[in-house]
């Protein structure tokens, strides 16, 4: 059972008054994190949507040591301070409870320039958490296509519409063969608490990724980003998992599409509440566009109801 | 020669209201209907600012932002969103 | 002083056990020839217990330095090494480490840059970092790379800048030579524990290198070059402490050879230097009264310590293992040229490149070149 919300800690990482959009979905995210992770923690940022949130020098919006690093190197950034910490504290330098490291990174710096480090960082199983805010986009630098941009998606890069399929990033962690992966979205806060909660208290490389629907890049309203969230994931379009140790499970409603009990929203009302997808809806060959979509849909939901079943 | 410098780097450090004021930002103000809310919590584990207290389920108008996503989480329409003057 | 230990060693070996007498915390390393006999020594004397510190085999340069930058900034003593295109790929993070005010020291180990590859020594590689912030030591012995090692993390561990030592591939990393390790106790005093006066902690959070307004950029960036340039003071003072509790000298800001009464200066870094004492030597023996003045930092140039430094009316001769492309000849000249310009009007300035790409430099072929210059109507070339 999913921790109740009123069970959830009162603990504030995430200070009122930043600079995030109103609304903003990986701030949202983020101060669940801070509830699971408490404040013996260190937070290494690079350079997107939540260092713009942040604050400015000398004002900082979060309440942990954080760190600003360069685009690519969120991976062995954090690996660099998990050793410093461990020698440290071998050498009496440092005492007490080891804080937690983790990354809070966007999906460009997770999906596109920052893989090679972050890959590396797995498959060297470093003691981090690698979380990945997704809004499946550049935000920063003014709504730009990443490899976290599902297909079909307008953005300043890809004015009429992305012709590719999404990685699926969190199924590549996965192959690292690391101790945790899992997924959530900032509707679900408890399923992600509970998340972070596990990853901190395990050993080794974990990634975190969350889905996190952002008004301004997915053009909906901004009072609507939980809403987009929760439409997501019933839609397939966003599943829900975690693995401990390379065994998958699903979290509802998610478990309920992949063991066939329920099956999920068709995509389209999903895609017609962003603007991103209005100028493909509209267009003469909508019909097919919609229909790839929701193949790439189906493809993820057939794929992680047979990759689940890997138990070994 | 001048004397070296203390260490000197970019540092901040955690503040409420690293934005500023962020409640000027408003556009709507979210009202609470005391007498329709059953303190169910579901604005304020959703509310991204942290400025609802999770207990009288009152708002700080300091730093809202308005964004109405509290409004539109709560069961009840015990949040309504009114604009701001 | 206690006793020091005595012994054969590569330049590259010469680096490691440097690491070791500093007591490094942290070490993040990928391979690239010439440097990586370092990584590997490093990594086995972390292996076998020698050193107490953390080796991280990162997957790239850029990973390299940005690992080292963050174990610094969490309060850990960091070195790491590298060469030509993986000093390049480090680019931005060196930028990263002088702002953040981070004192890492790094060895560079000259390499030739791509493309075409090239295996063997030049310049371009350390030189065209110049405006990285980073203070740059260059060496002419296995021995002056170990010293300088410890110098520079006192150095940069007392000003927080990071520091570069640069020595040339294979004719230092690759050649044995004598080596004096002196004894643990001594360097001990000379080089003190680690304690960055801020560092990521969560008992007290705060953070580092926001977004900043140009009211607060501007000025940061106005310390760090003014650091840079009292780094000198400091440089020279790690020499002679150094010397006080070692022994051994290599020079502080620069070094000079039969420099007093030279009418013919050489002017060059690293080991073509070394090998220049015995130009000077040739030329001496010919009647040509030759010396050398062997800058031992580039950055920050020591201008003062120069114009002091040069003779009157004296003829430099300046040998430039690079080229200052957009100009005829190398990048020492230029640098040297506007140094003294307005300043030392007496003096003439020579300059050819040579040696690149690892082309053997010896003391007769660079006693040869400093007659022919002395021919030379021009200025330059
Ligand atoms: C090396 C480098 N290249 C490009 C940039 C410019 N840049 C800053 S933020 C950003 C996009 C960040 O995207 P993402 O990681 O998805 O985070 P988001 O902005 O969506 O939160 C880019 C391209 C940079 N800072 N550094
Ligand atoms: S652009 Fe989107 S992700 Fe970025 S701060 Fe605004 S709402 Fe958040
Ligand atoms: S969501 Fe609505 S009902 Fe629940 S606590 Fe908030 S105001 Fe009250
Ligand atoms: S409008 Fe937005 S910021 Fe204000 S209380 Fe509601 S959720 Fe929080």
């Amino acid at each position: 059972m999913a921790t109740s919300i009123k069970k959830l800690p009162e603990i504030e990482q995430v200070l009122s008054g930043n600079g995030a959009c109103g609304g903003c979905p990986a701030t949202m995210a983020l101060r669940m994190v801070g509830k699971a992770l408490g404040p013996n923690a260190i937070m290494l940022l690079t350079p997107a949507c939540s260092v713009a949130s942040m604050g400015m020098t000398p004002k900082l919006g979060y309440n942990w040591p954080c760190i600003n690093i360069t685009f690519a190197s969120a991976g062995s950034s954090a690996s660099g301070i998990s050793h410093a910490l461990e020698i440290m504290q071998e050498k009496g330098r440092i005492e007490g409870e080891l804080p937690t490291v983790f990354s809070w990174v966007g999906d460009g710096g997770t999906y596109d320039i920052g893989f090679q480090a972050l890959s590396a960082a797995a498959e060297r199983n470093e003691n981090i958490i690698h979380f990945c805010y997704n809004n499946e986009a550049y935000s920063n630098t003014g709504v730009q296509r990443s490899g976290a941009t599902p297909r079909g998606t307008f953005t300043t890069t890809t004015p009429t519409g992305k012709r590719q399929p999404k990685k699926n990033m969190a199924h590549m962690m996965l192959e690292h063969n690391i101790p945790y992966v899992a997924t959530a979205t900032v509707a679900y806060p408890a399923d992600l608490y509970d998340k972070v909660v596990k990853a901190k208290s395990i050993k080794g490389m974990k990634y975190i990724e969350i889905l996190a629907p952002c008004y301004l890049g997915w053009q909906f309203d901004m009072p609507d980003t939980v809403q987009l969230s929760r439409m997501a994931v019933r839609s397939g379009a966003w599943l829900l998992w975690e693995a401990e140790n390379g065994k998958i499970s699903f979290s509802n409603p998610t478990a309920h599409f992949i063991n066939g009990k329920k099956t999920p929203d068709q995509v389209n009302e999903y895609l017609m509440r962003q603007g991103r997808f209005s100028r493909l809806l509209q267009g003469p060959d909508a019909k097919e566009r919609i229909a790839e979509i929701q193949g790439d849909v189906d493809r993820e939901i057939a794929f992680m109801r047979e990759r689940a079943k890997i138990t070994i | 020669m001048r004397s070296v410098t203390k260490a000197y780097r970019p540092i901040s450090w955690p503040t409420l209201g690293a934005g500023g004021d962020t409640g000027s930002w408003r556009v709507h103000r979210p009202v609470v209907n005391h007498e329709l809310c059953t303190k169910c919590q579901f604005c304020w584990v959703y509310c991204p600012e942290a400025v609802i207290d999770r207990k009288k389920i009152t708002i700080d108008y300091r730093y809202c932002k308005g964004c109405g996503v509290c409004a539109v989480e709560c069961p009840t329409g015990a949040i309504a969103m009114e604009k701001e003057e | 002083m206690k006793t020091a230990q005595v012994m054969m060693a590569t330049g590259a070996n010469a680096a490691a056990l440097a690491v070791k007498s500093a007591r490094v915390d942290v070490v993040p390393g990928y391979p690239i020839t010439p440097q990586t006999s370092i990584m590997e020594a490093v990594a086995a004397m972390v292996e076998n217990g020698e050193l107490h510190a953390r080796f991280i085999p990162v997957e790239g340069e850029h990973s390299v330095l940005a690992a080292a930058v963050a174990a610094s900034a969490a309060g850990a003593r960091v070195f790491t090494a590298t060469s030509a295109n993986g000093l390049l790929y480090m680019h931005e993070v060196l930028h990263m480490a002088s702002g953040g005010r981070l004192p890492v020291v790094l060895c560079n180990v000259n390499r030739g840059i791509f493309a075409p590859w090239t295996l063997w020594a030049d310049h371009q590689d350390s030189f065209s970092q110049r405006d990285t912030g980073w203070i740059q030591y260059h060496c002419s012995s296995n021995q002056e790379v170990f010293n300088t090692i410890l110098q520079a993390f006192r150095v940069a561990e007392q000003i927080n800048i990071p520091i570069m030592v640069n020595f040339d591939g294979f004719a230092i990393s690759h050649c044995l030579m004598p080596l004096t390790v002196p004894a643990q106790e001594d360097i001990d005093r000379f080089l003190p524990p680690h304690q960055p006066e801020w560092r990521l902690d969560p008992n007290h959070p705060s953070s580092f290198s926001n977004v900043t307004m140009a009211s607060e950029y501007a000025p940061f960036r106005q310390m760090l070059s003014d650091d840079i340039m009292a780094a000198i003071p400091l440089v020279k003072q790690a020499a002679q402490e150094y010397k006080d509790c070692t022994g051994m000298w290599d020079g502080d800001s620069i070094e000079t050879y039969r420099l007093d009464d030279a009418e013919v200066v050489a002017f060059a870094v690293n080991s073509m230097a070394a090998e220049l004492k015995l130009s000077v030597d040739i030329l001496r023996e010919q009647g040509i009264k030759a010396g050398l003045l062997r800058p031992r930092l580039y950055v920050p140039f020591p201008t003062e310590d120069i114009i002091q430094a040069l003779p009157e009316n004296a003829q430099v001769m300046v040998l430039d293992r690079n080229y200052n492309f957009g100009h005829p000849g190398g990048i020492l000249a230029a640098e040297l040229k506007s140094v003294l310009f307005g300043r030392r009007n007496d003096v003439i300035v020579k300059n050819r490149v040579m040696g690149i790409g690892g082309i053997d430099l010896t003391r007769r072929f660079m006693a040869e070149q400093i007659l022919e210059m002395m021919d030379d109507k021009k200025g330059l070339l």
